[in-house]
């Protein structure tokens, strides 16, 4: 099969069901993108299908044939950083960092739908995002800044 | 010959900044070249915390495990500060595990900048100093008289870069006793400093254990006993072996080993094992603990009292008042974002083991048992941890690694706990219950206090903790419930339920003593300095300080809406001291919310804001979710909760607002990757009373049905 990650088209020899992440993470070598919970639940595994933040987790590496992936990895255009993952840096929004690239990601979708979304709209649209260290006043921020 | 030694001291002279318990410097020759970098400079290392190269690079090697507290960036300040080096123009590098060089390479006990603080500011000084003692020789002038600023050493209009230096540095004796800047000398201490791995962080490449790749090396997975109190009998693996990328199914100890090519497939695999447990004791369930704790505090204390002061039976006896309360709280999992993972590879007469953990050290030591290998044949490289919270002071998973590359035939594997794995694979914070009894005289002071602890497989009581030392007749009684249910140490251990209990039953006192909470505290804490009772392991001054400075920024007493609550809680432990104000709102239909808590914080020197910051406001918020929401129960040996489905997290919407004071201070640094946690849930569990009248007693809290 052949999926579209970060501009890139990719030939994958694997059973249809894989997901989404372990086809990014073992098989691209894209580590980016992190398990946390392999349910969907907690958002580090989230990556770009057509512009929605999705939980690559629980995503069949099959459904996205077709379709254009972005993950953290394919942020990043001409050496200049996104302003989100600007923004992150910016704020030193991190501890332990293992839930940001799902965060940044997450916060990417927002934005292309939001360009100004208000604290309350933040806070809704990471709902699906868990910082087990809880430096969410920061990724507020750094949001609100981006 | 003389040539030939020079030569070979030249590049390898190291500082062994604590060898012993002082900062005695002392010297590694080794007797190898330097290293060339990639564009023909030749990298010296002055000692083992800095390397310079010869056009003037200079890294920092930072041997503390990171596990997001920030020391990957904090530590290295110490040293650059004092090497008096440009912060952005230097290399920050993670050190493996290496006992002859370095000291207490350990996260844990909020300890890392606290045991630095002295030695890392040293191993930077006395680079400095050789730097400007080789300056000196070469422009034949005094050293004292030479100063260094960002990367070079100065003399009257002379200057030369480290670089230019580092050989003839390397040449000579490393001073003994150099002195360190004062604290208004710092350029770099106290400077707000972001993360030095941002910039990896935020385009996807930092690589944790999890995502550690080698040539030839296997994933694992592995199937554990599903209920405490289980053992593995036998299993049928036919199916799971025939599971496409599935190489070895293994089976050790208590456990059977899934290996194959990538983590979906062996996860898929281990679904098609087949294996039979047995019951190799009781299984326990949630409603039996709580009927032991309960049985055991509802007796005579009958160990010896963990702490007594007086004698509180005769205090008791004569009181105008006797209050008393009882506390529960539930097993904890840790949880930490990035589950359990190790990488190793065993070879016939060593082993490489490299991942996430929080105690190397201890990790070698395990490993070199359990496989009957010189420690010095082993080597630990300690990545960046996707959270610890006490979980990787566990060496379990590195264990499950290194049995897992040997059994299979020396192969590199890395072991990968799924999230169910992690969550229902033990370690808790022990499960505890709290009774505490305290007498009022008839002056309405505190004459006596009574704190009885029990925990499953573990927890225990905090024996020194304030009120002690402010009142004449104390004592501190523990008991322990032994079970199969295996426990940790989790984010300010044993502190973490301690003070929810004490802090709330201190405001259930103040009430009964018809004082405000924040009075009594000052007024205990006036006797603990005018009249200490035993010992006093907190200074009540810095005590009482913070304690004031919350209130003020807190606004405590003062009005601040009619739906507006607040709570009050203040808790010593790892060396700091910390005072919260909770602001809880009553909403429309009578439910709570809370909306804020105020922070002051005594942690002495704050090495870096930004990180210091950052960890006060997750340490709260971290502690109002777990207060909140979380809970790990059992049923017949079973854990209840397996994902983050059943397991609640505080997310955004939950999180309160997070106001911080740092006291200004100039005393040598003291823990905060944990302190700021304990008294958070007790701060809030004081606004709720103040709300709704209702004393909160368990956790976790969302079960009172208060909370919108």
């Amino acid at each position: 099969m052949k999926i579209n990650v970060n501009s890139t088209e990719y030939t994958l020899n694997v059973p249809d069901n894989t997901s989404l992440l372990d086809a990014l993470r073992v098989h691209l070598n894209l580590t980016g993108s992190k398990y946390g919970c392999g349910e969907g639940a907690c958002g580090a595994c989230k990556v770009l299908v057509d512009g929605r933040a999705v939980p690559s987790c629980i995503t069949p590496v099959a459904s996205v044939q077709h379709k254009s992936v972005v993950t953290i990895e394919g942020l990043e255009k001409d050496g200049k950083l996104h302003p989100l993952q600007q923004a992150f840096l910016d704020e030193d929004a991190f501890q332990c960092a293992y839930c940001s690239p799902g965060m940044i990601m997450a916060a990417v979708a927002l934005k292309s739908r939001n360009p100004h979304p208000s604290r309350q709209e933040i806070i809704d649209a990471m709902q699906g995002n868990i910082c087990r260290c809880c430096a969410y006043p920061r990724i507020i921020n750094a949001i609100s800044k981006a | 010959m003389q040539e030939q030694a020079n030569l070979n001291r030249r590049n390898f002279i190291r500082i062994s900044a604590l060898t012993g318990g002082g900062l005695v410097l002392g010297f590694n020759y080794f007797l190898t070249s330097c290293s060339t970098s990639q564009d023909g400079g030749q990298v010296i290392e002055l000692n083992a915390f800095v390397k310079i190269d010869t056009k003037g690079r200079v890294t920092i090697m930072s041997p503390n495990p990171e596990v997001g507290q920030g020391v990957k960036t904090s530590l290295p300040m110490l040293v650059a500060e004092e090497l008096d080096v440009d912060w952005k123009e230097i290399k920050i590098e993670q050190a493996g595990l290496d006992t002859v060089n370095y000291k207490r390479q350990v996260a844990g006990g909020s300890g890392s900048v606290r045991e630095s603080w002295e030695s890392f500011r040293k191993v930077g000084a006395t680079a400095r100093q050789m730097l400007i003692s080789a300056a000196a020789a070469a422009w034949g002038v005094p050293a004292a008289e030479c100063a260094t600023e960002n990367g070079h050493v100065v003399y009257k209009g002379k200057k030369k870069t480290y670089g230019e230096l580092v050989e003839q540095a390397a040449k000579l004796p490393v001073p003994e006793n150099v002195a360190v800047k004062p604290a208004t000398a710092f350029r770099i201490i106290g400077q707000r400093t972001r993360n030095v791995d941002n910039h990896a962080i935020v385009t996807g490449q930092y690589k944790y254990g999890i995502d550690t790749k080698r040539e030839g090396m296997l994933y694992a997975t592995i199937i554990r006993p599903p209920a405490f109190g289980m053992t593995l009998e036998s299993l049928d693996d036919a199916e799971a072996k025939r599971s496409p990328g599935v190489q070895q199914v293994l089976r050790f100890d208590n456990k059977i080993a899934v290996l194959g090519r990538s983590t979906w497939e062996v996860m898929q695999a281990a679904k098609k094992v087949k294996p039979q447990w047995k019951e190799d004791g009781t299984l326990e369930s949630t409603a039996d603990y709580t009927e032991k704790l309960h049985g055991i505090l509802a007796k005579k204390p009958e160990d010896k009292p963990r702490r007594q002061d007086g004698n509180i039976g005769q205090a008791f006896a004569k009181a105008a008042k006797v209050i008393e309360l009882a506390f529960d709280a539930p097993f904890l999992a840790h949880n930490t974002m990035e589950p359990m993972n190790f990488f190793a590879h065993v070879t016939a007469d060593g082993a490489e083991l490299y991942g996430p953990i929080q105690t190397p050290e201890r990790a070698r030591g395990r490993i070199a048992e359990l496989l009957k290998l010189p420690e010095e044949k082993i080597s630990v490289m300690m990545t960046r941890m996707g959270g610890g919270f006490g979980r990787r002071l566990m060496t379990d998973f590195v264990e499950e690694a290194a049995m897992v590359s040997r059994l299979a035939g020396n192969v590199p594997v890395n072991v990968i706990w799924s999230r169910e794995d992690d969550m229902t694979g033990g370690f808790y914070r022990p499960m505890c219950s709290y009774r505490y009894k305290a007498a009022l005289n008839g002056n309405n002071e505190l004459v006596a206090w009574h704190h009885h602890s029990a925990g499953v497989s573990g927890g225990g009581a905090s024996p020194d903790s304030f009120p002690a030392g402010a009142v004449p007749n104390f004592q501190v009684d523990a008991h322990t419930y032994k079970s199969p249910v295996t426990t940790a140490p989790w984010r300010g251990p044993t502190h973490n339920y301690i003070a929810f209990s004490e802090q709330s039953f201190l405001d259930e006192i103040a009430r009964q003593a018809g004082k405000d909470p924040v009075a009594l505290r000052l007024e205990l804490l006036e006797q603990a300095r005018a009249n200490p009772v035993g010992k006093v392991n907190y200074e009540p001054d810095r005590f009482a300080a913070v304690i004031k400075k919350a209130a003020e920024i807190g606004g405590w007493g003062k009005s601040k809406g009619e739906n507006i609550f607040q709570g009050f809680a203040a808790h010593f432990s790892f060396a700091s001291y910390v005072a919260q104000v909770a602001e809880v709102e009553k909403q429309a239909d009578g439910k709570l919310k809370l909306k804020k808590i105020y922070c002051v914080v005594d942690c002495g020197t704050v090495v870096n804001p930004s990180g210091a910051e950052t960890q006060v406001e997750g340490s709260i918020i971290d502690g109002i979710g777990h207060a909140m929401y979380a809970e790990l129960t059992l049923t017949n040996g079973r854990p209840d909760q397996s994902n983050f489905h059943n397991y609640r997290m505080i997310r955004m919407r939950e999180a309160p607002a997070v106001e911080i004071h740092f006291i200004q201070s100039s005393v040598a640094p003291t823990g905060l990757g944990e302190p700021c946690l304990p008294p958070a849930g007790a701060a809030l569990a004081n606004a709720v009373f103040a709300a709704s009248g209702v004393r909160l007693l368990d956790q976790p809290f969302i079960k009172s049905g208060l909370f919108a």
